[in-house]
């Protein structure tokens, strides 16, 4: 290859468990071509320069929400995030924020993960139907409701836009509250009653103060902010309605 | 044994961090001005109730110049204050569905924008007119 590859410096937020107190950062030189992500460059120091670096990753195309990082600060997907774009200043690269961090850009997800089988992410049929009754209909409109939410890839690029979520990690947070709002606003759906009682939670959409980050970081549209505050009202109304409905009612 | 060790990194400053914040904090922070003025026209109702001179000396108190100078910045911060609001509004409503189309959240936002400002326009010379 004639062609002079350009050079762009790395620099990634290490931490090593077994040997470091606290992360600190070390910069890589990486030369690049001009169609080359974040991600890639991290996949370069990795093969060329320094195989003990970290990081998850797999489908290079912004479908499955692994390689989400800070990147100067901003959450975005490593594979979703041009090298051109920042050249000829440096790119810093950091693990998520508001996660805990397990080794160099890898954080822990246990904490999503298990927020996200709480609200129990899949649609609860209103009666048992046999195959020969055929599928679940929905129209064009019903769909429309859910459509954008039911985008999410669980990249939690969200969570680290959200200070709300760094200040008080109770709170359930942009993501999951979207994906709770996609199967409570499903036609074919019939676990709302359970899962409002989430909604309303202090960790519900009251912990949520419309700072609005998590929808411009999302790499899919879902806009997690609209989910959350317009269950803000669902979840008011709610409260008066079992204030008036006998105990045990609608259940 | 686990050889898990993670690290959490402090929260100090967080809002220093992003300039999205930094506005965020700000349109927060009009808030607390929002409640000065109320209570500047509060304190007018109350000097009212108490007659026609104490009344005539809060609105002669709201002429100083110490008082011009607060309802300048009293002005301003509404304005920032009404711009982000309706920046937010969006997000906070239900889908709006017109004609089988999603409204878009910066025509939502263009509307309630017309609509403060209609509202003041029309409060202004509502009072101008009160006034001569």
């Amino acid at each position: 290859m004639n062609e002079t590859r350009k050079v762009i410096a790395i620099e990634v937020l290490r931490y090593r468990p077994e040997l470091d107190d606290k992360p600190f950062f070390q910069t890589y030189q990486v030369p690049f071509a001009e169609e080359m992500s974040v991600l890639q460059g991290l996949l370069y120091i990795k093969d060329e320069l320094d195989g003990t670096l970290s990081f998850r990753w797999s489908c290079r195309m912004a479908i499955c929400g692994s390689c989400g990082a800070m990147i100067d600060g901003v959450p975005k997907l490593g594979c979703h995030t041009f090298l051109r774009d920042y050249y000829p200043n440096k790119v810093r690269v950091e693990p998520l924020a508001h996660f805990p961090i397990e080794r160099d850009l890898v954080v822990g997800a246990d904490d999503f993960i298990g927020k996200l089988e709480r609200i129990k992410p899949y649609i609860v049929p209103k009666e048992p139907r046999t195959l020969a009754e055929g599928e679940y209909l929905q129209t064009p409109a019903q769909l429309e409701r859910i459509l954008q939410f039911s985008s999410c890839i669980n990249c939690m690029l969200c969570y680290a836009a959200c200070p709300q979520y760094g200040l008080d990690p109770a709170f359930i947070g942009p993501g999951v509250l979207a994906l709770l709002h996609r199967y409570n606003a499903d036609s074919r759906d019939a676990a709302r009653a359970e899962r409002m009682e989430l909604v309303n939670a202090e960790e519900g959409v009251w912990s949520c103060t419309a700072v609005g980050y998590c929808s411009e970081v999302c790499p899919k549209g879902v806009d997690p902010a609209n989910a959350v505050n317009q269950n803000k009202t669902t979840s008011a109304v709610d409260y008066f309605v079992n204030l008036v409905r006998p105990k045990g009612a609608g259940r | 044994m686990s050889a898990r060790r993670p690290y959490m990194r402090p929260m100090d400053g967080w809002w220093r961090r992003n300039p999205f914040f930094i506005r965020y904090m700000i349109r927060e922070a009009t808030a607390v001005l929002v409640v000065a003025y109320v209570t500047v026209l509060l304190f007018g109702v109350i000097r009212l109730a108490q007659g026609e001179s104490a009344y005539d000396a809060w609105l002669a108190s709201l002429r100083s110049p110490w008082s011009l100078a607060f309802h300048i910045v009293l002005l301003a911060n509404f304005v920032y204050h009404t711009w982000s609001w309706f920046q937010i509004m969006p997000k906070t409503m239900p889908m709006i569905v017109i004609r089988g189309k999603r409204l878009q959240p910066a025509v939502i936002t263009a509307a309630g924008l017309l609509a403060a400002a209609v509202a003041s326009v029309g409060l202004l010379l509502l009072t101008l007119g009160i006034g001569s």
